[in-house]
């Protein structure tokens, strides 16, 4: 059968099926790529949730400004995004209701939590809703070992954590010649310092660590005073002392130990916040030189992690570009680009586009 | 564990307890003259925390020598507060009054937020990482000054209520406002007086705390409820109950956490509050009503 024997009119301009057929096909594809575009054009809305008050304000702080100093870099690399702040108030309850709140007053993609506990409740809320949710900072194993769908993660686990921090504490003895056999683990007892605890005790044995933990003391991370657990650690007489702290309770610890006037060979965290805050160096002056803290940070050598921290110091001189900083805006970086790639505000789309960067870039220590 | 050791604790358990004891005495003051609990109380002494703050870090005048100036500020608020709101729910059912504390509580917190923010505060002394060597015995410098002003505190308040006319006009207020009225006495400014004593105390607390412990609006609820333990265990509206309250608690505090386990130590303020409610409802010296 000839094109002609199907043609509608020999006397008009005749179109054949196989025509028909690709200008179907192509004004479709013409007509989505526009609807694909004017998606994209509209600005993806994350709802972000830190712990700007409550005990973990500073960190969470640290982590809003890493969130928003990112922008105007998303915004030269073609990324559209527009932040909705709320404040967890470092309560995993008013986490949850705020990423309801959020997806309520139509938050795309939501992004936070820095603690664990609260990053947890904000995940079932996400599933529950099917919104995707990407974690800045949270350690917790249960976050991707729990088969949620919406939830991402661009942070090391509490056993990574672990395991990165334990091996560069060998080549801390390696580079000082001096090796402790006994140490005491300070730690808080909330859903991160518990889940660091079974990492460490998990991973002591199978990494053949040269010391022993004599003492494992859990206090709450909310403590006004710890004078009784740097009592107890002192008893206990060990070589080093291990900490998984977070920022308040940090500086209590090293203000009590100097206080009570603890000799010990060192003071290393395994992977915890606190020791690398610039509130840290501040509140403790030439004390802080003395403690030690092992955890993942951004390559500094990359050229996105230089034009960050060059962003950062121009606007925040008093502050320090660190890993809250770095991550958050990592975790922004994710969301956005998943959103750009999706070309849609459509959750599903999302969620299919925030896996591909998953599982996260290797770890890098730093000490 | 030595002995040594648990002398190290006890003694840091005994200097927390004193600055406790201090906090606790102002809403102890209140109740035991006007039979008003202060839900306040907590939110006062972030106000009082704050303002010595400020006093360092604008002014560098440290928290001690800055305690009169806060606790005579303090005292003014209170007055006026008893002055202008309280003495007007006076008469109202209890639940009224807990209600119009509540809500002043909440409104300070969020005035504290508004001007302060979120952050938490600290001040930095060069007593801060100082400690007296007494041997073995190793006792945190800055615990030591704040339990030995509040110590002095608690006697000049005792002093004032035992030898002084306002202080025993106050007295005669609290065992029996009919009669005081009666004899000419005027309550309502007695009782404005009363509420800034209260308040002037938890001033005095605030700047030693400052010593101790970070400040941040949210603190309050902690030291409020604190506050009700010490006094409910010493026995509410008796001065050496809150004393005996704050140093009860700190001493819980420490020989638990060594004993069991650091992070259950506010378990045991708690225990110990249910098993005085149980033996001894009043409180260990309060009176029977």
């Amino acid at each position: 059968m000839s094109d002609n024997a199907t043609s509608l009119s020999a006397s008009k301009s005749t179109i054949s099926r196989r025509q028909f057929t690709a200008a179907t096909a192509a004004g479709a594809l013409a007509a989505s790529l526009p609807l694909r575009s004017a998606r994209a054009a509209t600005p993806l809305k994350l709802g972000v949730l830190l712990p700007r008050s409550g005990h973990l304000a500073l960190i969470g702080q640290a982590c809003q400004r890493g969130a928003e100093i990112g922008l105007p870099m998303l915004r030269d690399m073609g990324y559209s995004v527009e932040l909705m702040n709320a404040d967890t108030e470092s309560n995993p309850d008013v986490g949850r209701t705020q990423a309801e709140k959020l997806i309520r007053e139509g938050a795309n993609m939501l992004m936070g939590c820095f603690d664990s506990a609260t990053t947890l409740a904000v995940a079932g809320v996400a599933e529950q809703k099917g919104v995707p949710f990407v974690v800045n900072i949270a350690s917790e194993p249960k976050l991707t070992e729990q088969g949620f769908k919406y939830v991402f993660r661009n942070f090391p686990s509490a056993g990574m954590l672990g395991k990165g921090g334990l091996l560069l504490y060998k080549d801390i003895f390696a580079a000082t010649g001096v090796t402790p056999k006994t140490a005491v683990l300070l730690h808080i007892n909330d859903s991160f310092g518990m889940a660091m605890l079974g990492g460490i005790n998990a991973l002591m044995p199978k990494l053949d660590m040269p010391f022993t933990i004599v003492e494992t003391i859990a206090y709450d991370p909310k403590a006004r005073d710890l004078s009784i657990e740097v009592s107890k650690a002192k008893a206990a007489k060990a070589d080093l002392v291990m900490t998984v702290t977070r920022l308040n309770d940090a500086i209590l610890l090293v203000r009590e130990m100097v206080k009570q006037q603890v000799e010990t060979m060192g003071i290393i965290s395994p992977g915890a916040p606190g020791m690398y805050d610039k509130q840290f160096f501040k509140a403790l002056g030439k004390y802080a030189e003395y403690c030690t803290t092992n955890v993942p940070w951004f390559d500094p050598t990359q050229d996105m992690a230089k034009t960050l921290e060059k962003t950062f110091e121009k606007a925040f001189p008093e502050e320090s570009c660190d890993l809250n900083v770095g991550f958050t805006f990592e975790a922004v970086l994710i969301a956005a680009d998943a959103h750009k790639r999706a070309g849609s505000n459509d959750p599903q789309a999302l969620s299919a586009e925030a896996k591909p960067v998953f599982p996260m870039p290797p770890f890098k220590g730093r000490t | 564990m030595d002995a040594t050791f648990f002398m190290n604790v006890i003694s840091a358990g005994l200097l927390t307890g004193l600055v406790y004891g201090l906090m606790a005495l102002g809403l102890s003051v209140i109740f035991g003259v006007m039979r008003v609990v202060n839900f306040a109380h907590g939110d006062m002494m972030v106000v009082a925390m704050y303002a010595a703050f400020l006093l360092y870090t604008k002014l560098g005048i440290s928290p001690v020598p800055a305690l009169p100036l806060v606790a005579g500020l303090l005292f003014v608020m209170g007055y006026l507060l008893q002055r202008l709101l309280i003495n007007r729910f006076l008469g109202a059912t209890e639940h009224i009054q807990f209600l119009l504390l509540l809500s002043l509580a909440i409104i300070i917190t969020n005035i504290v937020l508004m001007v302060f923010g979120p952050d938490a505060r600290n001040i930095q002394l060069d007593a801060s990482f100082e400690s007296y060597s007494l041997g073995p015995l190793i006792l945190d410098k800055v615990r030591v000054i704040a339990a030995f002003t509040a110590g002095g505190v608690a006697m000049l308040l005792w002093a004032f209520f035992r030898y002084t006319t306002t202080g025993t006009a106050i007295r005669a207020c609290a065992d029996n406002p009919v009669g005081a009225r009666v004899v000419g006495l005027d309550v309502e400014k007695l009782y404005a007086v009363t509420f800034g004593i209260g308040a002037a105390c938890v001033g005095a607390a605030g700047c030693l705390l400052l010593l101790l412990v970070d400040v941040h609006p949210h603190l309050s609820s902690d030291y409020t409820l604190l506050g009700f333990i010490i006094v409910i265990l010493g026995g509410l509206g008796s001065l050496g109950g809150a004393l005996l309250g704050g140093i009860l608690v700190g001493l819980s505090e420490a020989l638990s956490g060594v004993l069991i386990s650091p992070s259950l130590k506010s378990m045991f303020s708690f225990g110990l509050l249910i098993l005085v409610l149980l033996l001894r409802p009043q409180g260990i010296l309060g009176k029977k009503p």
